[in-house]
């Protein structure tokens, strides 16, 4: 609904005199101003909802249809946001060590991050893994490492989000092992595995099998856990890394909704109800610079995707309709150069979570554009979520930007444009085909080279990148992942090998195939049986690998 | 007139932040160079190969995951063992400082850093060119 005819007749008069008399002696600094992402923003937004029923359509209120306002009714005033910092390297002692560190400054989740050959489903001492052990996370090869990880951390205490795609079903499998061993039932479990294998063919490149292989362990962990693990978030639909490939935020929501689309339509193919999974459905969106952007988009995504799930899918649990998310700040925004200010972009990043109704927050350390964060560049990260959440006073009032001309008039287009993106999806038959022939990466990557083409030509300024740049001194204590560690998780796993039942191992791994072959089973209990006698991971992806084939990836430049 | 210089641009191990290599692939195609992208995870051993094959006179190696200090000189230390040490190597990406002189001992020609130009990895390929063209 356009602004009222009275308005606009007094928005046209102030052009014409007050506007004029100081733009005719001082004009504007740019001819167009835009958001991070090129959408337009008004000089002055002016009201756009003025009847009742609009307001009731579109914003309604918080915990209610369509949720723009926020999920719960009372978001911030009743509990804070979960801080969760992403955090893992080196072996799952070190790892171990960092988490409880984390518990002890006062975090309330833990987030694993685990290295590269462990989410490729790749064993320490293979070929491919050679100098990636413990890089980016920590190496997971058998149960033996997981239960070193959790060691005196209860699990019936803490929710744990576990950053893991084509082997989720093996982690899950092997954290369900270690609550079994800790005497913790699996209806008690509080967490949540990424799962989402779309984003990772767009963006990630954490894949392994081909899309259809992908989806049925996908929905098989649907199933396994609306069955037995109940309170599990069984996925984590990510804009996060599509947005760090440089998609702007439209494509970000766009992009990961329609994953979401794809998901639930493989679960309804299997021949679930909507109502049984869509509630356990999470995503996971990325906080950029461009606050009041950033705001607007986390409000869109909610309201878009309740229609979605009301309107398309016929969910009638308001949860099942309920868009939960968990955000990180941009990596990709920080700067190697001047590496403090990046303390300050965090925290505008972090605003911008919280002001767009976050569940949980990663807040980036300011030094990881140089290397892994040391322990003191997480802390000052954790305290940042701690400043807004205690001092800032944004958290006393729900959707406190709600009401904004200019948030409104932006969530209106990113809506819209969003929509656009989703009805062009379907027209190419959905998101699998649209990744196939490589639409969404050569969408991202338009993006991505725009944005940085305006940073060559110093159209878009990054503070201490190309503008008020200092000489500067290169900055210590960056931590290092000792480079002995690979050897010494090979011997780890060897020793593993040496003690474990081999002969149930190879059962075990058997049973697997078999059910690789059947696909109408669900292969969460054969993996749970592997892994609880210390298959290793390589081991359990080498038979699913056999059996589903690997994914290749579309080239597009 | 100038002779056509042909790069390859590469992935190796296992990380998946592709957005730089593309970046680059994309910006050094645009400056007018022929620019082969490889994809990501790559084998040093496939890159080596692919090089070799395509008669390039540079690979950029991309690496965000930290273990550019193995691989990185297993790129080099292949092409010597192919007779390919003519080709140059450069590389980019999350590379603390520190392991720059090291990498540079190994082969790597140049190194290049986050925030880096465009112009700076253009400059560098043309202060090659003679190396190249002789």
């Amino acid at each position: 609904m356009p602004t009222s005819d009275k308005i606009n007749a007094q928005r046209k008069k102030w052009e014409e005199t007050t506007l004029k008399k100081v733009i005719s002696r001082n004009p504007e600094r740019k001819t167009e101003f835009t958001t991070g992402s090129w959408l337009p923003v008004e000089r002055t937004a002016l009201p756009e909802i003025t009847t009742d029923d609009e307001y009731l359509e579109k914003l309604g209120f918080p915990g209610e249809f369509p949720f723009t306002r926020g999920v719960q009714p009372t978001m911030y005033r009743g509990r804070l946001w979960t801080m969760r910092q992403y955090a893992g390297f080196g072996t799952a002692e070190e790892s171990n060590r960092r988490y409880k560190f984390l518990l002890g400054q006062g975090q309330t989740g833990l987030s694993i991050a685990f290295d590269l050959p462990t989410q490729i489903g790749y064993d320490s001492d293979d070929p491919h893994s050679e100098g990636e052990v413990g890089k980016v996370g920590v190496a997971i090869d058998t149960l033996r490492d997981m239960e070193i990880l959790f060691d005196g951390i209860p699990l019936d205490k803490v929710s744990t989000s576990m950053t893991i795609n084509a082997p989720a079903a093996i982690l899950l499998a092997m954290y369900l092992a270690v609550a079994e061993k800790q005497g913790v039932r699996f209806d008690q479990l509080d967490g949540t595995i990424q799962n989402d294998i779309l984003k990772e063919y767009i963006a990630r490149g954490t894949y392994i099998f081909p899309p259809k292989p992908s989806l049925r362990l996908i929905t098989n962990i649907f199933e396994f856990c609306a069955r037995e693990v109940p309170k599990w978030n069984t996925i984590s639909i990510s804009g996060y890394h599509i947005r760090e490939a440089g998609a702007t935020a439209v494509q970000e929501v766009a992009f990961t909704l329609a994953d979401g689309i794809e998901y639930v339509k493989a679960a309804l193919n299997a021949g679930m109800d909507v109502d049984s999974f869509a509630d356990r459905l999470s995503f996971f969106f990325n906080a950029h610079n461009d606050l009041l952007e950033e705001v607007a988009k986390f409000r869109a995504a909610r309201r878009i995707w309740a229609k979605i799930m009301r309107d398309k899918f016929h969910a009638q649990n308001p949860k099942s309709q309920m868009l939960r998310f968990h955000t990180q700040t941009a990596g990709s925004t920080l700067t190697a150069q001047q590496p403090d200010n990046n303390i300050v972009r965090v925290a505008i990043q972090t605003l911008a979570a919280v002001l767009g109704g976050t569940q949980s927050l990663h807040t980036n350390s300011r030094d990881e554009a140089l290397a892994l964060p040391s322990e003191d560049s997480v802390r000052i990260a954790l305290r940042t979520q701690q400043i807004v959440a205690y001092e800032s006073g944004v958290t006393n009032s729900v959707d406190p930007l709600g009401g904004s001309y200019l948030i409104e008039n932006l969530t209106d287009r990113i809506e819209s444009a969003v929509w656009q993106y989703l009805d062009k999806i379907e027209a190419i038959g959905g998101m699998i085909p649209a990744i196939e022939n490589g639409f969404v990466q050569k969408e991202i990557q338009d993006a991505a080279y725009r944005y940085q083409k305006e940073i060559e030509i110093n159209e878009r300024i990054i503070v201490g990148v190309n503008k008020f740049i200092t000489n500067e001194e290169t900055p210590k204590n960056l931590l290092k992942v000792d480079p002995e560690l690979q050897r010494i998780q090979i011997q780890k796993t060897n020793a593993v090998k040496k003690q474990r039942n081999n002969q149930a191992v190879s059962e075990k791994l058997e049973l697997l195939r078999e059910t690789a072959r059947r696909p109408e089973q669900n292969l969460m209990p054969p993996i749970l049986a592997a892994v609880r006698e210390y298959a290793t991971l390589g081991e359990i992806c080498g038979i699913l690998r056999q059996e589903f084939g690997e994914y290749q990836e579309s080239i597009v430049l | 007139m100038a002779k056509k210089i042909r790069i390859l641009i590469a992935k190796p191990g296992l990380d998946g932040h592709d957005r730089g290599a593309k970046y680059i692939a994309r910006a050094l195609k645009d400056a007018g160079y022929e620019v082969i992208y490889t994809g990501i995870r790559q084998t040093p051993e496939a890159i080596v190969k692919t090089a070799i094959q395509e008669d390039v006179d540079f690979v950029g190696l991309s690496l965000l995951s930290g273990a550019h200090n193995e691989l990185f000189p297993r790129v080099v230390e292949l092409l010597r063992e192919n007779q390919a040490d003519d080709i140059i190597v450069f590389g980019g990406g999350v590379i603390p400082e520190s392991d720059i002189p090291g990498l540079k001992e190994k082969g790597l020609a140049a190194i290049f850093t986050p925030g880096t130009s465009i112009k700076a990895v253009i400059d560098f390929i043309e202060s090659c060119r003679s190396k190249i063209e002789n």
